[in-house]
């Protein structure tokens, strides 16, 4: 009988032993996290250029994201930006879906590819970057010894030099980090379609596409999605492999190479301000989007 | 039948052509640096590439250490990792147990919310930050960068550890209850034992996450002898040479460690990864 009582006790004081718990997150977080944000949205509108202090920092309102509009360099920006995500993120869900489909059963030496998959994630990205722009490199590169190896090319190329090479080398690179982390997860998506629904199927007469379409697709629909999501929203906000790799030159500046160059070399904290919250409202706009996708499969616990 | 066979048979060759394919485009960058790194200076710049070295030379090894700071740069990536890592559990261990097993209102909203801080780009929080790190004196420290860290690493740590006590099976707390336990001592004594695999799955994640940071480091840590290990190397190249051969050692150094990790803990690894996004 006490028992009991306890027991209830204890459920009477969830709630507020939940908050009570979370409460150090949750300032945590304020504090660095939502703080900032909030700050940035108001640094951007202010003209603020640290190297000036002599304006006095006035409110602006609207004025720096008006210039953003007319800046030709920004929409520039934006334009590659775009490419550059929808080039990478369809390659990467491509190929590891593909690569995914394929290993999907078991093989010896199954957990040495599996360990291959997770090396191109672990290392830093600003140090694949480097590896790749050496292997890009116009004369002494693996890049151009192998194509003319194979007879792709008869002459050396200067990949990083133009902007269809350096596109080019940056999304190749992006996808060989990437594509096999998205078929890691969506391989562990897989191993979860039960084997009697793809027999049930095969007695159905369904064909090797159908069982895709009907069996497959559905049950790994919200992996997919997930990883779908956070690889654009990685791809949209690219700094560290265009930063080491080309500098942003040849057109290949992203917004956030070019959000930092006015923050951090120019200091116009104003300006810079204005580019990052712009980048915020797209990544929320963007995530927004696969939400709805997914529902309320995310936040089901 | 024996058709059929031979139907398995050229099957079986085209898929572990396929598999040694993925495998060797994934590994092949690594083994060109590995060989750039021990190759005598005259050929690296050999044309066509010599893939094969001629003899081994260890002068890159040697550079990477006396002419750059890089023992520093990787102690600086270790402290600030290993910090950043303790921190984001311990304050995300607690938060996460109460998301994944007690009801309140406003769950969805605080899983939305956290699920969102960890969106944020990395570019809109960046100035306010070294503001306020300025203003705290606080660049070119270890805390200057573990705090900016935290923002990415604490959603991070709660959004996995919610999903793994999550798994755990229902009634746990009720049992315990009706023993008489507090709620504390569940949580310390009950649930935190039992998810001590995924702690550390989440750790390892957590951890290379924070080893790997790039523009916080490079904006935050402005001395050459505070930064960390992916700009330090970053940074080799001057104004006056390019150093392939020292850049190559220094992948070599630090990829190798990366790479014994991930073949010891790759289990660990994915189990983790894979939980976010994975519903069963």
């Amino acid at each position: 009988m006490a028992g009991k009582k306890r027991g209830g006790t204890l459920e009477k004081t969830e709630s507020r032993d939940a908050w009570i718990m979370m409460f150090p997150a949750i300032i945590v977080l304020l504090v660095i996290a939502v703080y900032p944000i909030l700050r940035t949205v108001w640094l951007s509108l202010h003209e603020m250029v640290l190297t000036n202090p002599g304006s006095g920092y006035p409110f602006i309102g609207l004025k720096n994201y008006g210039a953003i509009v007319q800046d030709e360099r920004a929409i520039t920006a934006i334009v590659f930006t775009l490419k550059f995500t929808l080039a990478t993120v369809s390659m990467e869900l491509l190929l590891g879906f593909t690569a995914a489909l394929i290993m999907n059963k078991a093989f010896k030496g199954k957990g040495l590819v599996r360990a291959a998959i997770l090396i191109p994630w672990a290392i830093p990205t600003s140090v694949s970057a480097m590896m790749w722009k050496f292997i890009y490199n116009d004369q002494y590169g693996l890049f151009n010894d192998v194509l003319s190896r194979i007879g792709v090319i008869d002459k050396y190329q200067a990949w990083l030099s133009t902007a269809d090479g350096s596109f080019m080398a940056l999304v190749i690179t992006d996808i060989w980090k990437t594509a096999p982390y998205m078929a890691l997860l969506i391989l562990a998506g897989l191993q979860m379609v039960p084997e009697e629904l793809y027999e049930a199927a095969k007695i159905d007469g369904a064909n090797i596409f159908q069982r895709f379409l009907y069996v497959t697709l559905p049950t790994v629909k919200t992996t997919v999605l997930v990883a779908l999501l956070f690889r654009t929203l990685d791809a949209f906000r690219v700094f560290d492999l265009i930063s080491v790799m080309t500098g942003g030159a040849n057109g290949t500046e992203s917004v956030s190479v070019y959000a930092y160059n006015h923050l951090m070399k120019f200091l116009d904290f104003g300006y810079g301000s204005a580019m990052a919250v712009m980048i915020f409202v797209v990544v929320f706009l963007i995530s927004l989007l696969y939400m709805r996708a997914l529902g309320d499969q995310i936040t089901d616990l | 039948m024996r058709e059929k066979k031979s139907i398995t048979i050229v099957k079986n060759i085209l898929f572990y052509a396929f598999v040694i394919m993925f495998i060797g485009i994934i590994v092949l960058p690594f083994f060109w640096q590995f060989m750039t790194s021990i190759k005598p200076l005259s050929e690296i710049a050999a044309i066509p590439a010599k893939w094969i070295p001629s003899s081994v030379h260890g002068q890159f090894y040697v550079n990477v250490f006396e002419k750059h700071p890089f023992a520093k740069y990787l102690i600086n990536s270790f402290v600030v990792a290993t910090i950043t890592t303790f921190l984001s559990i311990l304050i995300g261990a607690s938060a996460a147990y109460a998301l994944a097993r007690l009801r309140f209102k406003g769950k969805k909203i605080m899983l939305m919310a956290i699920l969102s801080i960890s969106m944020f780009p990395t570019i809109a929080t960046l100035s306010p930050i070294y503001l306020l790190l300025k203003e705290l004196r606080l660049l070119n420290t270890y805390a200057g960068l573990v705090i900016p860290y935290i923002t990415f690493a604490l959603p991070l740590s709660i959004w996995l550890l919610t999903n793994f006590f999550a798994q755990l099976p229902k009634g746990f707390e009720e049992a315990a209850a009706i023993d008489g336990c507090s709620r504390a001592r569940i949580f310390f004594q009950i649930m935190l034992p039992l998810i001590k695999p995924a702690i550390f799955s989440v750790g390892l994640i957590v951890f290379i996450n924070a080893w790997n940071e790039y523009i916080y480091a490079l904006t935050f840590m402005t001395d050459d002898l505070m930064r960390t290990v992916p700009v330090g190397i970053a940074l080799f190249p001057s104004n006056y040479e390019l150093p392939w051969g020292d850049m190559a050692a220094a992948t070599v150094v630090v990829t190798v460690p990366l790479i014994i990790l991930v073949l010891i803990f790759q289990k660990k690894i994915i189990a983790g990864l894979t939980t976010g996004g994975v519903k069963e």
